[in-house]
């Protein structure tokens, strides 16, 4: 009989009990998931059964993180992205919501850019921690994401970005995010990057402070390759912060703008 | 001269470059991203691009936050 074992198809024999399989394969594991359900009786395995035995505490290796993250993609997505790259100028509140979303997803490399440092004030809607204050973002990121996924590659670039460089920074990716956050630098590496790389898509987004209502952020094709995600006006001034809750919406229609392309389909 | 912005038919009275519009539009130049006839103008080409008649052009204003 076939069932699958932490993911990967195996051979037993019929009418194998699952605390025999445990005894056999992880003798150790003290939680034991059966096609998605945590079991505690012993039990006769059925065919084609998804057998999950994790021992607590116990890291896994990349390779079975990768078999049991797999069973959580949707089928056919993960192949499509695993070797796919995307970059993201600027990983502040938008960057680095983006960044954990494509991580966890299993995009397969991300190149993070942003010359600044964790502050106190970031914490509000940044995918930072407390203890990470006074570290450049790019490392606190790379960091936090490789505890999310160590199977993906990251390339963490502490650097201000320009005309003159992204060429350099950027010039691999398959999609690019513009997750910065003065309106001159958007602009900038829109209009540069969009200029320099004729075939690659980018993702922006303008307009997402306070605390409007949630559904005013929309995704937008606004030019050829160019998409823009947030309500396009809310600007970021005193008495209108930004938020996590806002910022997120808006980051998270950036990564699922960023999904789109490469699985093939139109963002809007 | 007629332009179509962002979808709209809008007349001109003369010749414009691509400095020119923003100025009478009231666009700050380095936050808004030109697209011009489906090719991106970055800010150093503004001047120097004359517009014509019956042109397109996208013209996306970026606001800070991020």
């Amino acid at each position: 009989m076939l069932i699958y074992f932490n993911e990967q198809l195996i051979h037993v024999a019929p009418e194998l009990r699952l605390f025999a399989l445990r005894e056999q394969k992880k003798p150790h594991a003290d939680l034991l998931i059966i096609n998605g359900y945590p079991v505690s009786e012993d039990q006769v395995l059925k065919e084609e059964d998804r057998v999950v035995l994790i021992q607590r505490g116990e890291q896994p290796t990349a390779a079975e993180l990768e078999q049991l993250m797999m069973a959580r993609h949707t089928p056919g997505v993960h192949e499509k992205i695993k070797n796919r790259c995307v970059g993201i100028a600027g990983v502040g509140g938008l960057g680095s919501t983006i960044a954990t979303a494509l991580t966890r997803v299993g995009v397969g490399h991300l190149i993070i850019v942003d010359f600044d440092l964790v502050e106190p004030s970031n914490l509000n809607r940044q995918q930072y921690f407390s203890d990470q204050i006074g570290l450049p973002k790019v490392q606190a990121l790379q960091e936090n994401l490789r505890r999310i996924n160590p199977g993906i590659k990251i390339t963490a670039i502490q650097q201000r970005i320009t005309a003159e460089n992204l060429s350099n920074l950027f010039g691999q990716v398959d999609v690019m995010v513009e997750a910065l956050d003065a309106a001159e630098q958007k602009a900038m590496l829109t209009s540069n990057f969009l200029q320099k790389f004729p075939e690659t898509p980018l993702v922006a987004a303008s307009g997402m402070a306070g605390f409007e209502a949630s559904n005013s952020i929309r995704t937008r094709k606004v030019a050829e390759r160019f998409y823009l995600c947030g309500d396009g006006t809310t600007a970021a001034e005193p008495g209108r912060g930004l938020m996590a809750p806002r910022v997120g919406i808006a980051a998270h229609h950036q990564a699922n703008a960023v999904l789109r392309l490469l699985l093939g389909e139109e963002p809007e | 001269m007629r332009l179509k912005i962002n979808g709209q038919l809008q007349n001109f009275a003369q010749e414009l470059s691509i400095s020119q519009l923003l100025e009478q539009l009231q666009l700050v130049p380095e936050q808004v991203v030109v697209e011009l006839n489906r090719e991106i103008l970055t800010v150093d080409r503004h001047a120097t691009t004359r517009l014509n008649d019956g042109d397109t052009l996208e013209l996306i204003q970026f606001v800070g936050g991020g």
